[in-house]
């Protein structure tokens, strides 16, 4: 029986690829307890893969003085993870397109793509240093097909 | 579980039998490493068989796509074989299944090369 009630985890895990799977199976966990089936619980862990691998690598650049920090949260109508670096921040509207036939054959630039793609709400917020990104999935399609 | 390549011939073509996960890091490296080493060996005719890995993030993904151009500007074919359903729904998302030339028989794939 899932667990639909809200519910929180937060990590504060250091600038590294190790890092990027801890992240990766606490989603997995998360997702499946937080009653996710099992086609949405891989487009969720991906999602936030991503955003984690954009955070250590492109926000903190692995500078082990910077952290990362994760939190999952559950409600009744929605699973919200914010994933928050400490790097320069970005301009989320800058990124080429990467369906663009220009940009197809380039070999990086895919993974913001990807995550609006798997969830139903991405949010970027400007911190000081650093970004939030906040990734929401809702438990029902946010505009059902008729 | 890091990526594993193993490397035979077929009529020509160098196969490389790819599993577990392509993924930044070590999984992207091993595939890079694999590809500038059968190419540097003069493999031209490179079919990867992608039917036992297990997931591919951006990294992974980014790297087939350098993988085919660094195969392409050396004069070479690079073909892609057995996808898992995932890795299929991930190439057709980012427009890429156009780009690869993609099969699910062995046979048939190594036919193709020209």
């Amino acid at each position: 029986m899932p667990d639909s009630t809200t519910s929180r985890v937060s990590l504060t895990l250091a600038s590294t690829i190790e890092s990027v799977d801890t992240v990766e199976r606490t989603a997995e966990d998360f997702a499946h307890r937080a009653g996710f089936n099992t086609d949405t619980v891989p487009n969720i862990v991906m999602a936030v893969r991503e955003a984690v691998i954009n955070a250590v690598l492109h926000g903190n650049a692995y500078n082990p003085s910077k952290n990362i920090t994760v939190a999952f949260e559950t409600s009744s109508d929605s699973l919200t993870v914010r994933i928050c670096d400490q790097g320069p921040g970005f301009d989320s509207y800058s990124l080429p397109d990467p369906l663009a036939p220009e940009n197809l054959l380039r070999g990086s630039g895919r993974g913001i793509f990807l995550i609006r793609a798997f969830m139903d709400e991405v949010h970027f917020r400007k911190l000081h240093p650093g970004t939030e990104l906040t990734l929401i999935k809702h438990r029902v399609p946010a505009n059902p097909v008729a | 579980m890091s990526m594993k390549v193993a490397i035979r011939q077929v009529d020509g073509i160098t196969i490389l039998d790819l599993s577990g996960r392509i993924t930044l890091g070590e999984g992207s490296i091993t595939l890079r490493d694999s590809v500038r080493d059968v190419l540097a060996k003069g493999s031209k005719k490179i079919l990867l068989n992608l039917g036992q890995i297990t997931y591919i993030d951006s990294s992974g993904i980014g790297e087939l796509v350098s993988a085919f151009t660094s195969v392409k500007n050396a004069g070479g074919e690079l073909k892609l074989l057995n996808l898992t359903q995932k890795v299929h729904d991930l190439l057709q998302i980012t427009k890429l299944y156009t780009v690869f030339d993609i099969w699910d028989n062995e046979a048939s794939a190594i036919t193709a090369f020209a």
